[in-house]
């Protein structure tokens, strides 16, 4: 039950994109059609959930205050935290990398549809952040975290479906100079974000 | 040196209006001013010496390991930032939470690493860096400024508007702190910039 509603909280009331503002960068450059909004959204689904729970690991086990206890009792006093920001980078940017090579070598026709878009990943604040929501909110268990990560990811993958298919009918209409492109989808995203909000407080 | 790499990132090359990076952090951390200045300071230390480290190795970075060796060197600096504001700045690092640490990720830097770090001398580097970082830095403390003032009704902390005017009827505007009303503003200082700058506009 606790996983069913954290699912749930993490998509829609703890939306990556609304709430936080993650991932906008890759938010508003590739929401122009929604097929390749689809296939980045799929892309940033699969890399959170493989990753999340791996830097969840790496946390507890090494960077935790006392976590390399079980390498020991003298290890008891080693706190590595400080490093987690270049642990949970590396970690990114090397299973982007594997994840890559894997489905290029044996899903060709998936790497046609997500290839272009798994080395932007590794830059994507999303994933970034959230391992470090991981870490600040203190999931109690992998399971947890994993479900954290395929919440905020399948919430990243609603929204980015959702701008681009409202920009596809965008084009038809009639926006001042100005605010044409970026400005207009600016508006759009805060007005999502409004929408959104409704969801806000609801208890599960 | 060319003149043009210290009034680019201002206006023409604005990094969040005009090339639309590093917007994440720009909308998260305009609730307050103060959050915002110590943004745009931690951006503007991260790029400019990422871009300076980045320049001095670029001979020696193998171009297939480069974004591995790149993320390494910001994530360095960024730990840096991280650790000064927890021993001298406590409140303002819980404020900004996650935002500090996703400087890594922050698209800014890793663009002018790509774009101008890898093929420029360090100290014109250094310069774009700077000035990139004080550009982004400039359109995050005007929207914290709106969104303080007309928020909480106040800058820094101080309360500015007026007791007498809140007795006449006047009420802070809730909406400008919420989250979703940083899209709007962003969205309406592209709209300004575009309209005083005409080139910029799209099709």
């Amino acid at each position: 039950m606790e996983y069913i509603s954290l699912f749930v909280k993490s998509i829609f009331v703890d939306n990556m994109v609304f709430a936080y503002f993650l991932g906008m960068c890759s938010f508003l450059a590739v929401s122009k059609n929604v097929k390749t909004a689809t296939g980045l959204g799929l892309a940033v689904v699969f890399v959170l959930a493989v990753t999340l729970p791996l830097n969840y690991i790496l946390f507890e086990k090494v960077l935790k205050p006392g976590a390399l206890v079980w390498l020991g009792e003298s290890f008891a006093e080693v706190d590595l935290s400080f490093l987690s920001y270049i642990v949970y980078i590396a970690t990114i940017a090397a299973i982007v990398q594997i994840v890559e090579m894997v489905v290029e070598k044996f899903v060709p026709s998936l790497y046609g549809s997500l290839g272009i878009f798994l080395p932007l990943i590794a830059v994507n604040c999303a994933i970034l952040g959230g391992s470090l929501f991981m870490q600040e909110r203190a999931y109690a268990n992998v399971g947890e975290a994993f479900t954290f990560a395929l919440g905020s990811g399948l919430g990243w993958f609603l929204a980015i479906v959702a701008m681009a298919a409202i920009r596809e009918k965008l084009a038809y209409s009639n926006v001042p100079k100005g605010l044409r492109g970026l400005g207009i989808t600016f508006i759009i995203t805060g007005l999502m974000g409004v929408a959104f909000m409704s969801f806000m407080g609801i208890q599960l | 040196m060319n003149k043009e790499i210290y009034t680019k990132p201002f206006f023409k090359g604005n990094p969040i209006t005009v090339l639309v990076l590093g917007i994440c952090s720009s909308l998260a951390v305009t609730v307050q001013l103060k959050g915002a200045l110590v943004m745009a300071l931690s951006v503007t230390i991260v790029t400019a010496f990422s871009s300076l480290f980045i320049s001095l190795l670029r001979n020696t970075i193998p171009n297939r390991v480069r974004i591995i060796v790149q993320l390494v060197v910001v994530a360095m600096f960024v730990i840096l930032i991280d650790q000064v504001l927890k021993a001298f700045a406590y409140d303002t690092s819980k404020m900004l939470s996650v935002y500090i640490g996703l400087i890594i990720t922050n698209c800014i830097i890793m663009g002018r690493i790509e774009a101008f770090a890898l093929g420029s001398k360090p100290w014109p580097s250094f310069v774009d860096g700077a000035c990139n970082g004080l550009g982004y830095g400039m359109i995050l403390i005007v929207m914290a400024i709106v969104r303080e003032l007309l928020g909480s009704g106040t800058l820094l902390g101080f309360q500015i508007i007026p007791q007498a005017l809140y007795d006449a009827g006047y009420m802070n505007n809730g909406l400008m702190i919420l989250p979703p009303m940083a899209l709007i503003l962003l969205g309406c200082v592209v709209w300004v910039h575009r309209s005083v700058d005409k080139d910029l506009q799209e099709k």
